[in-house]
């Protein structure tokens, strides 16, 4: 009998024409495929075919399909958008979009130094350019996501000192709160410092208290979750060495053109989000993060991820090699403290390409002028009766909260009325945090023109009439 | 000899090209009015957290950036531009028209926390893939939030983590098994999330035996965590005798499908009594690698799971697509947001393509054309098949040995893999740790190569060993032909040469030439 898939012949699947699967059985003197799943019993084969949708095989078909689901979502084109909260809308230059979108990084996967020599040196590039930002003289290649670089992070400095206590911002992106709570809970203790919910900033008298000789990691936002530039940082972290423990700072890269390099004052590891370098939202897809350290044997040891080197080649140049694999969760196995496999590489190569267009020049311009937009956008909403902005006096980078408790109404009820006249407002603060109902935190960020700008204000005054 | 020569450029690194004062692009400009009101942002910062000088990028002119990252591209060796056959990896065709259509500003420019009814289009996409993958495994519902593999198993042993706290058995049940060619996240990741992990050695026949799995069970299993067929290409007929057995000791059973490709249509995890499962859509969905990523674990489990997924949920009120974040018994957020929904995009466009017949075509010509190049592979001299007890046909993979053509020339298995690239392929994988199977090479081949290009990697691995016999030099200095020469081994692994950013390779290089020290031993702190 012939199998069900037998003389179906599709673009993508060659062999499965009547006249290369005759010769290929042939070839290894089999009658009938299902000749070849013997070692499959037959109680475990699916009788009948899978209860799937009618394909569509031809691309145009496919295509207009697509296109017709996608057709129900309104972009971040199609609005004027100023949510952030984990991933944020930037300007991303063509070249980004071209060379992640080439096929040849597109599809190439774990090659080698000799196979993908040029993926090799762009990571490499990736992990420099980072290094510049940072800092730092160790970068990985990207992980996960900002969360995940924090899970792995500040196990890192809990395994580096022995400890297993984490001291983290009560008001800390809760997403990365959930990833660490999930992620430490066989080997660590959370505890979080009071931040002060008007400044976002850290109680450093709450912080001194919960130090002690059980804590192996303080982890810092710069900016916060709130968007404020944690003014306190360099205070924290001399309270944290002084206690022993080792400083996880988790940064916003795009802000390391005008905002001091963690390295700078007190961080032993820093993570982050490579999203704003030049990667699109892509609904959260956009996201990965990245883990970096001083050069030390302490910290390139418990590294979870790979980690890419030059080394010198026959015939000269320098090719790229992958150090110290045994330390990872491939080698380990069962003795693993953390894992790795794919993560998100080519955004890291869209970073690498972003810094090296931007230069210094474009980093120094671009964090300028989102601070710019976002001292502009607090003058104009705080001037709205009823709105506060109880951040306003202290330094935000792109994002601020905005209270709206003066007004009476919702925040959900505000955003419905702006999304009305085609503008996605602010983050609700109150679907995370109980404390902070009626808060919105808004984004501005260099896409945003004054238009933009007066008109989102505009429109958040009308809308809390 | 081949013809074949990589593209070889000789590019320097990107700080090598710059030049003062030369831009890559001009951000977007800031209105004066914003500047005047605003006023100087930048004093507004202490002076601890100023940056007190730029940051020192390179700075290169748009075009030479645009050749640099164009010539580094076209010294890789993907999918598209060759054929690929590592094992585990699954390569295979990921078609163009998806990543057109994933480029779309209504899905790249898409923030992940807009209103459900300003992305129906993106709801609608998680939606109905879930119910395709629910058809495809035999499961209920399934998250698309992990962004790989070992984080989709990681995912698993999470949520085998949370059933047994649920009902009080946490502390007792601490144990996972799993099997030794098993994926090593199957060993890793439940032992990140606190559990001790047995590993069931092979027995005569490649996989491990139902003795070996009955003298692992006990009061403290709390699962078993394993692919199959395994990165041997072996599919162990046992598989439901072990399923029934965990079950039986009170333990769940994650099925890792890794190595899915072959039993699309064929065989589900539900069916075979699995609890939870992932694929790698990246893999077998034929989602582009992207050099490492994104990737997208879809984790799948049967109903008394189901209030463990991680959030949020896509419903569907046959009206409107939402999200269900009031989950109490959620287990903690995997990854941020709703995962890599591109590549779900992707994946599901996929399925679309080729339907039910389809994919039943993609599984048996994948296990096709792999018993094909078994076929060939076997009758090359050196060439030795472990396992020789197991008769069965392999299914989409296999895990072949050198050791005969080493025993006789003593060209390593890794020496030929680094030959190969010569010849205008991809490198193979060897092996996963524990590597049981000496001088071993592993090669799925994949549903999407032509008979022609299956034949010419035939050629190149017989040419390769016919080399250790007359030239192993021409091997073992390999390669010749590739974007760069060989590379210094050890300066990699040495702290005293190691760099991993530019600042520290202008530090150390001058440490390349010195002697070397021994290679580091971990110093691993411990909590």
């Amino acid at each position: 009998m012939m199998a069900k898939g037998a003389g179906f012949t599709h673009p993508y699947v060659p062999n499965a024409a009547p006249e290369p699967r005759r010769r290929l059985l042939a070839a290894i003197g089999v009658g009938d495929i299902d000749e070849l799943y013997a070692s499959v019993p037959a109680d475990l084969r699916l009788q009948g075919v899978l209860d799937l949708p009618p394909p569509l095989p031809g691309e145009h078909d496919l295509r207009r399909h697509l296109e017709g689901i996608l057709a129900r979502n309104r972009s971040c084109r199609d609005l004027l958008n100023v949510r952030g909260a984990g991933c944020w809308q930037h300007f991303v230059p063509a070249l980004c979009d071209e060379i992640v979108g080439r096929g040849e990084f597109l599809t190439a996967y774990a090659g080698g130094p000799y196979s993908d020599h040029g993926k090799n040196q762009a990571l490499f590039e990736f992990q420099s350019l980072l290094g510049e930002l940072v800092g730092m003289e160790v970068v990985s290649p990207p992980t996960y996501d900002a969360g995940a670089a924090a899970c792995s992070a500040i196990a890192m400095a809990c395994r580096v000192t022995g400890r297993r206590g984490i001291l983290v911002p009560a008001l800390m992106h809760p997403d990365r709160l959930s990833q660490l709570r999930g992620f430490t809970q066989p080997a660590a203790t959370i505890t979080t410092v009071r931040q002060d919910p008007d400044t976002g900033l850290l109680d450093l008298a709450d912080l001194r208290a919960k130090l002690s000789s059980a804590i192996g990691a303080v982890y810092i936002e710069n900016p916060g979750y709130l968007g404020s530039v944690e003014t306190g940082a360099p205070e924290a972290a001399a309270l944290a060495h002084a206690a022993g423990a080792l400083v996880v700072v988790a940064v916003d890269p795009i802000s390391l053109g005008v905002i001091a390099a963690p390295a700078d004052y007190g961080a032993d590891i820093v993570t982050g989000d490579l999203q704003p370098l030049g990667i699109r939202m892509y609904g959260g897809g956009g996201c990965a993060g990245f883990i970096a350290s001083r050069d030390e044997e302490r910290f390139v040891h418990e590294y979870p991820t790979m980690l890419i080197t030059p080394s010198p080649a026959a015939g000269g140049g320098i090719g790229f090699g992958w150090s110290t694999q045994e330390r990872t969760s491939y080698d380990k196995r069962h003795e693993a403290t953390d894992y790795y496999g794919t993560t998100q590489w080519l955004w890291g190569i869209g970073a690498a390409v972003y810094l090296s267009l931007m230069g210094p020049k474009g980093m120094v311009e671009l964090g300028q002028g989102i601070m710019a937009r976002a001292r502009y956008a607090t003058k104009g909403i705080a001037a709205i009766p009823g709105v506060r902005v109880p951040g306003q006096n202290g330094v935000v980078f792109k994002e601020f909260v905005v209270d709206l408790a003066g007004t009476g109404k919702t925040v959900a009820a505000i955003n419905r009325r702006l999304l009305g006249v085609g503008i996605m407002g602010g983050h609700d603060l109150g679907t995370e945090f109980p404390e902070l109902a009626a808060r919105m935190m808004v984004c501005f960020t260099e896409v945003h023109d004054r238009a933009d700008i007066d008109r989102f204000t505009a429109a958040l005054a009308e809308a809390v009439r | 000899m081949t013809a074949f020569h990589a593209a070889r450029w000789n590019e320097p690194l990107i700080q090598e090209l710059s030049e003062a004062g030369a831009r890559g692009i001009i951000p977007p400009a800031t209105d004066p009015a914003i500047m005047q009101a605003a006023g100087d942002v930048l004093s507004r910062l202490p002076k601890a957290l100023r940056r007190a000088a730029p940051p020192a990028l390179p700075e290169v002119t748009q075009h030479r950036v645009v050749r640099h990252f164009t010539r580094l591209a076209q010294m890789c060796m993907g999918f598209d531009v060759t054929t690929d056959m590592m094992g585990t990896c699954t390569m295979k065709y990921s078609p163009k028209v998806h990543d057109h259509v994933a480029r779309d500003h209504r899905l790249a420019d898409v923030h992940p926390l807009q209103d459900p009814e300003t992305i129906q289009g993106v709801l609608e996409i998680l939606y109905r893939f879930n119910r395709m993958m629910c058809a495809i495994a035999g499961m209920d519902e399934f998250t698309f939030q992990p962004g790989s593999g070992a984080q989709g198993i990681y995912t698993n042993a999470c949520i085998i983590r949370a059933y047994h706290a649920a009902r009080g058995d946490q502390a007792r049940r601490n144990e996972i098994i799993t099997t030794a060619f098993s994926h090593p996240a199957d060993a890793a990741t439940p032992a990140v999330a606190g559990f001790k992990v047995i590993t069931l050695m092979p027995g005569a026949m490649g996989y491990a035996d139902v003795g070996a799995l009955q003298a692992a069970l006990s009061e403290r299993t709390a699962g078993m965590m394993l692919t199959n067929p395994e990165d041997t290409g072996q599919y162990n007929p046992h598989i439901r005798e072990f399923v029934d057995l965990v079950h039986g000791a009170g333990g769940l059973c994650a099925y890792d499908q890794a190595n899915g490709n072959p039993l699309l249509g064929i065989a589900r995890a539900g069916d075979a009594g699995f609890d939870l499962c992932q694929f790698n859509l990246h893999k077998t969905f034929s989602a582009p690698h992207g050099a490492v990523g994104q990737g997208c674990a879809a984790v799948g489990v049967r109903e008394p799971l189901r209030r463990f997924l991680p959030k949020p949920v896509v419903t569907f009120d046959g009206e409107r697509y939402g999200l269900d974040v009031d989950r109490p018994d959620a287990i903690d957020k995997i990854r941020a947001f709703l995962g890599n929904v591109q590549t779900v995009l992707k994946a599901y466009a996929w399925v679309m393509s080729l339907g039910a017949d389809g994919l039943r075509a993609v599984a048996e010509t994948a296990v096709l054309n792999n018993n094909y190049m078994l076929n060939r592979i076997r009758a090359i001299p050196g060439v030795a098949i472990p396992w020789p007890a197991n008769t069965y046909p392999k299914l989409e993979q296999v895990r072949y040995s050198w050791e005969p053509l080493f025993q006789e020339t003593g060209v390593a298995s890794a020496e030929i893999e680094d030959r190969l690239v010569d010849f205008g392929v991809q490198h193979y994988m060897t092996s996963h740790v524990p590597m049981l199977v000496p001088q071993p090479f592993t090669l799925e081949p994949g549903e999407s190569l032509t008979i022609a290009e299956m034949d010419a990697m035939v050629a190149a691995l017989r040419a390769i060993a016919e080399e250790a016999r007359t030239t192993p030099e021409r091997v073992r200095s390999a390669p010749h032909n590739a974007s760069i020469g060989r590379i210094d081994g050890e300066i990699p692994h040495d702290p005293a040469t190691w760099a991993f950013t530019y600042r520290a390779y202008l530090r150390k290089r001058s440490a390349w030439s010195g002697p070397r020290s021994p290679r580091a031993t971990r110093k691993h702190g411990g909590y």
